[in-house]
């Protein structure tokens, strides 16, 4: 069946048929649709889970985590100054392999104060020990909260997952969706069996204090878990395309690559825009495709150092600033792609929300294929900024 | 109600565990869960029970324990216990967190969970400063206590706030109980842990927990200066059941705070001036808990009388 949904919508009725059993909820914009639409399933009687009105972020990521260790399939959502909010939190969730579910409603982290589409909230999530994936439209949204508590929970992978969409460009804004039926979701996704639980039956203890003796072999088996996910994110992928009938191609997907020699490598909504650029290029004879990031935690170097090997110049979107060294995408393209001698050139735009059009696009298309043919091109570039950059 | 007698001999809090000898966190601790049973799942926030109890490989809980950071216990307790009622199991769900997990850090997260009244049991262990970061102030410390962040100066000398009234702050929730413990006094320790156990909702038991090296005290005198706490009103023992309240144990007549600060090289330094300051703040909590209805207000203080305070040989160990 097909709805005519915001993102939002999308996301709650993802969770919804995940059959989720506990989720602790605290408003923020963009994502305050998410939890009121939960709330609207579980006072309707449409929903049986335990809807918890924190009183703060970092609560919400305290209970999520409880939860969790005492058994509960888990979901909750968050955004921007709330993500930071509950910082502390996601390290405590990620190597104790509590798999929560947490949607991020992309939002510009203050100072100073916005609410529009930014990505420095969840890239400053980076190191926590989350999967992070950011979505193109609202049906990958959907579907992206169910192959996420599949990823999330499987016993290679027991880690949290924090799927992204672009504030107010997805969260609130309609667009068609097939809603999955509950009977192919459940087949789809089994009840989570955790092995080791808070349960008096079997008594555990979850989150002792821990010396340097054991510390280091906790880290290593955690970067295990995340080499895991690589290949369970494929799979679970690849069945949901044989049962959904929407294949979105792993820890990348791409666009008109194949015989391409420039590509650009984008996230979020910004990919469909570029579609539209590429196409239009493509007409006009440039060899030009998207490499689509969909997943940054794991970060897939793999993928991208073979599909790059064709290629004679590869631009870099970035929707956030690491102060004083291009964006974080770029950073970690560059180290992935290290020893190859491909020029890497970065484009800024769309930070804090502002709108990323597609003279912007062409304007990235055109700079990273002057690198191609050997022109000098600054390595940084901001796309649509009043100023001169130093 | 369940005598000492009665209870079980299971320790669910095993020995082996390294909390300081005399530590009232500990004795606290082992004797709450005898009442509690097996059925139980706690929660520790960051504190020294984290540390003596679950440093790994070793543990010393024989239920299950969970723990991630300091300001949470309310909200994991809410957790937990969402799952469990899910999950359609029964089980006693409690938190220990310590003064300043409550008082300060973990207080905007206890409020939380109190005022949704959740099912499920916080107990404060309260030792009037961060004991496990090695002794700073908090806000239960009392008026002119020493620590790491009120030190003895030439120019101040102590904490210069008084105590908290966290119990005020607890109870305008409105939640089905509220009680102080101590363990100087175990059949009301016990019998105020089983009643909170039998009961549904938000319940809240504040315990009194001399801390060996915070207090600079004998390790064989807990039990004695938590008596001496409650004999010179320092610590009062009462319950609030659904807004009632009720004294449950009143000392005879009111004893001098010297009578508690001796035992202690925290309060060593105090002058005259600063231990009036802090007989007046027990005078008024006294009156507060203990005074008859349309009675006035009292402040009769049994004389001081020199007893056995901090030894030399202690001195030499603990410091000054």
């Amino acid at each position: 069946m097909k709805k005519v949904i915001t993102g939002d919508h999308a996301v709650a009725i993802g969770a919804k048929l995940c059959r989720v059993d506990v989720v602790p909820a605290y408003p923020i914009t963009p994502q305050t649709l998410i939890i009121e639409h939960i709330a609207d399933f579980v006072n309707d009687g449409e929903l049986d889970t335990k809807f918890l009105t924190m009183e703060s972020e970092h609560s919400v990521m305290s209970a999520a985590a409880a939860a969790s260790a005492a058994g509960a399939r888990v979901f909750t959502a968050t955004s921007s100054q709330g993500l930071a909010f509950m910082h502390e939190m996601l390290y405590a969730t990620a190597p104790l392999r509590l798999p929560v579910v947490m949607a991020n409603a992309s939002r510009t982290l203050g100072g100073p104060p916005g609410i529009w589409c930014e990505y420095n909230d969840s890239m400053g999530a980076r190191d926590s020990g989350w999967l992070q994936l950011y979505v193109e439209d609202n049906q990958e949204a959907l579907d992206m909260i169910i192959q996420s508590f599949r990823i999330a929970e499987d016993k290679r992978v027991l880690l949290p997952v924090m799927p992204c969409l672009d504030g107010f460009v997805l969260t609130h804004t309609v667009e068609p969706v097939e809603i999955p039926t509950q009977e192919d979701v459940d087949s789809f996704l089994a009840p989570y069996d955790p092995d080791i639980i808070l349960d008096p039956a079997r008594p555990a203890m979850i989150g002792t204090f821990m010396p340097a003796e054991y510390i280091m072999e906790l880290r290593r088996q955690t970067v295990g878990a995340f080499e895991c996910a690589k290949d369970v994110i494929k799979e679970v992928n690849d069945e949901f395309a044989k049962k959904f009938d929407r294949d979105y191609g792993g820890l990348v997907d791409t666009y008109r690559m194949d015989d391409a020699r420039v590509a650009l490598i984008t996230m979020g909504t910004v990919t469909s825009t570029s579609r539209e650029v590429v196409d239009e290029l493509r007409q006009k004879g440039e060899k030009v495709g998207i490499i689509k990031l969909r997943f940054f935690r794991p970060f897939p170097s793999e993928d991208l150092r073979k599909l790059v090997t064709n290629l004679d110049a590869l631009g870099v979107f970035d929707r956030s600033i690491s102060y004083h060294g291009g964006g974080p995408v770029y950073n970690e393209v560059r180290s992935a792609l290290f020893g190859m001698t491909i020029p890497v050139i970065n484009h800024l735009a769309g930070l804090g929300g502002r709108d990323v059009t597609k003279e912007q696009i062409f304007k990235m298309f055109e700079l990273t294929s002057k690198a191609a043919k050997g022109e000098k091109v600054k390595d940084v570039n901001w796309h649509n900024t009043r100023g001169e950059t130093v | 109600m369940i005598t000492i007698k009665e209870l079980s001999d299971e320790n669910l809090f095993t020995a082996g565990h390294t909390a300081c000898p005399g530590c009232g966190v500990a004795m606290s601790i082992r004797n709450a869960i005898r009442v509690f049973g097996k059925d139980t799942a706690v929660y520790v926030p960051a504190n020294c029970a984290v540390v003596f109890g679950t440093t790994f490989p070793h543990g010393a809980w024989k239920v299950p324990f969970f723990h991630t950071a300091f300001e949470n216990t309310g909200a994991c307790l809410t957790g937990m216990q969402a799952a469990f009622e899910k999950k359609g199991k029964k089980v006693t769900v409690v938190g220990f967190a310590g003064d300043g997990g409550t008082y300060d850090i973990g207080l905007q997260s206890m409020s939380g969970a109190a005022e949704r009244n959740e099912d499920i049991i916080y107990i404060c262990l309260d030792n009037e400063a961060y004991m496990n970061t090695g002794i700073q102030r908090s806000g239960g410390t009392p008026f002119g206590a020493w620590t790491t962040t009120t030190p003895v100066g030439s120019k101040i000398q102590g904490n210069q706030r008084f105590k908290k009234n966290l119990g005020d702050i607890v109870v305008a929730h409105e939640i089905p109980y509220y009680a102080t413990l101590s363990i100087g006094h175990p059949l009301d320790f016990i019998r105020k842990v089983e009643k909170a156990k039998n009961m549904k909702g938000f319940r809240f038991l504040h315990m009194f927990t001399p801390c060996i090296p915070g207090w600079k005290m004998d390790p064989a005198k807990t039990v004695e200066v938590t008596k001496r706490a409650v004999e010179s009103g320092m610590w009062t023992l009462y319950e609030v059941e659904n807004g009632e309240k009720k004294v449950t144990y009143k000392p005879g007549k009111m004893k001098s705070v010297r009578d508690y600060l001796n035992m202690q090289g925290r309060f060593r330094h105090m002058s005259d001036e600063d231990i009036n300051k802090l007989q007046m703040w027990a005078c008024k909590k006294w009156n507060l808990h203990y005074r008859e209805k349309g009675a006035p207000d009292i402040c009769e203080i049994e004389p001081h009388v020199e007893h056995h305070a901090v030894t030399e040989e202690h001195r030499e160990m603990h410091g000054p």
